[in-house]
């Protein structure tokens, strides 16, 4: 399988990538780790007419703690850097949790946290758990930088709200006070397969006791998806057996899924329940009791 | 002048560097040239193999700095400056790696397509985790699939080429 031919370029700095972008006026796509571009480009699903590689552009693939800003994360990190990230293996377990479960190795050290956002294809694994901890992404156009909560970023399967001649540079995990968080995927195979559910989970609680939640659906709606109804019935309640049942069942009630090759509408729902459940458990640190039955 | 900032111009050729097996090369390439088509048609390392060409199936996996990736999946003026393992490149001159031996001993190898990509998987992980189990070997080569199912020998000699290591060491 060959590409087609395209113009390449490989800017220094973001604000040049932008006037590139500008100048190439919606012609070119942006190239990370390519994982996701290439595949489509050699399936001819798009043809740009250029790519604007990241890969000269420093400091896109560092992440840190920053002092009064938060966890941040440039957009070129792979998959594999946020799996073996000591910083958020302190700070957020969650994510190179998340990340270690994606793809497999080879995809994992190309693949960049920026491309699984920007790609926006509604099964990603990142989003729910970003979304869940309240993420913001950095977004450099050429007429300057501006910070959008991730979960206002996407529009549609394959849309979000970047412009042709903007990138996405980075993203922003704001400083918080959850006190434990998880994501929790449904996939055909342990490994290589796409989400077919994936539930993110956000709590502020002490012991069993609920002062917020969040709860993000990933590979159900358009969109990574907050089940707003389930986190209400969550907040300022006690985690019983039957609550999380409540909030299971609402969150499958909320959610949007198509029926596809990889499960049908109603199955999707149903996943829904038992991984809400299942995520929301992981978040509490509450261990799973296996019962027999959809748990 | 660094060729490889780009510029317009279908068909443009740059000049790139790349460390193969420890050897310098410098190669012509158009920016939709892919790393495995470089490896393959211009250094003639054939032993690289192209499956599926879409980063599925991992018989096209080479370590880049170290880390497996699927040169399907990486245009080659990506890679310039970088440093490339293939498969020719893991025997010590005429001596086979351990894993490369293992894989003979354990029958591992039924067509031998996929074998290449997964020699460089079990590399890649041996050489920071010596001592695998079971299921860190399967997590390695997961992203390398065996048609001819024999995934079960593979493992074997992913683990039994760990324990020659040790010993040598």
């Amino acid at each position: 399988m060959y590409l087609p031919d395209f113009d390449y370029y490989a800017p220094e700095t973001l604000k040049e990538a932008c006037s590139l972008l500008a100048r190439l006026n919606g012609g070119a796509s942006v190239l990370a780790g390519g994982t996701d571009l290439l595949s489509h480009m050699k399936n001819e699903l798009i043809s740009p007419k250029a790519l604007v590689s990241l890969r000269r552009i420093k400091g896109l693939d560092t992440i840190a703690y920053v002092a009064e800003k938060g966890l941040v994360i440039g957009a070129r990190a792979t998959h594999n850097d946020l799996a073996g990230s000591q910083v958020l293996r302190e700070r957020y377990p969650a994510l190179p949790e998340t990340a270690r479960v994606m793809a497999n190795n080879q995809i994992r050290n190309r693949g960049t946290i920026g491309g699984n956002i920007v790609s926006a294809v509604p099964s990603a694994d990142l989003p729910p758990i970003l979304i869940a901890l309240g993420a913001s992404v950095v977004i450099e156009g050429p007429n300057g930088t501006r910070t959008v909560l991730l979960e206002q970023f996407f529009v549609g399967p394959r849309r979000s709200i970047i412009a042709a001649d903007e990138v996405l540079a980075g993203i922003v995990i704001p400083d918080q006070a959850t006190t434990g968080s998880a994501y929790c995927k449904f996939g055909l195979r342990r490994s290589g397969a796409l989400a077919v559910v994936g539930v993110a989970a956000s709590v502020v609680a002490d012991g069993a006791s609920v002062t917020q939640a969040r709860i993000v659906l990933g590979a159900v709606a358009p969109t990574p998806l907050r089940a707003r109804q389930a986190e209400t019935l969550l907040a300022g309640n006690a985690v019983t057996e039957s609550l999380l049942e409540e909030a299971g069942r609402s969150a499958a009630n909320e959610c949007r899924p198509i029926s596809d090759i990889r499960g049908s509408e109603e199955y999707r729902r149903d996943m829904v329940r038992v991984f809400t459940k299942r995520a929301l458990r992981k978040a509490l640190n509450i261990p799973i009791q296996h019962t027999g039955e959809g748990t | 002048m660094d060729d490889t900032q780009g510029g317009a111009g279908h068909g443009k050729q740059y000049a790139i560097q790349l460390v193969v097996n420890g050897d310098l090369h410098s190669v012509f390439v158009k920016a939709n040239t892919l790393l495995v088509n470089v490896l393959r048609n211009q250094l003639n390392l054939t032993g690289t193999k192209k499956g599926c060409e879409l980063g599925d199936c991992g018989s096209c996996t080479v370590l880049l700095d170290g880390k497996p990736v699927n040169s399907c999946m990486v245009l080659a003026v990506e890679a310039d400056g970088h440093e490339i393992t293939t498969v020719e490149g893991i025997a010590q001159n005429d001596q086979l790696d351990a894993l490369q031996q293992a894989f003979i001993d354990h029958a591992a190898i039924q067509c031998g397509f996929c074998t290449p990509g997964m020699i460089i998987s079990a590399r890649a992980l041996l050489s920071h985790t010596p001592h695998p189990t079971e299921k860190e070997a399967r997590e390695a080569i997961a992203g390398n699939l065996c048609r001819c199912t024999g995934y079960v020998h593979i493992v074997d000699a992913i683990l039994a080429a760990a324990e020659t290591e040790k010993k040598e060491v």
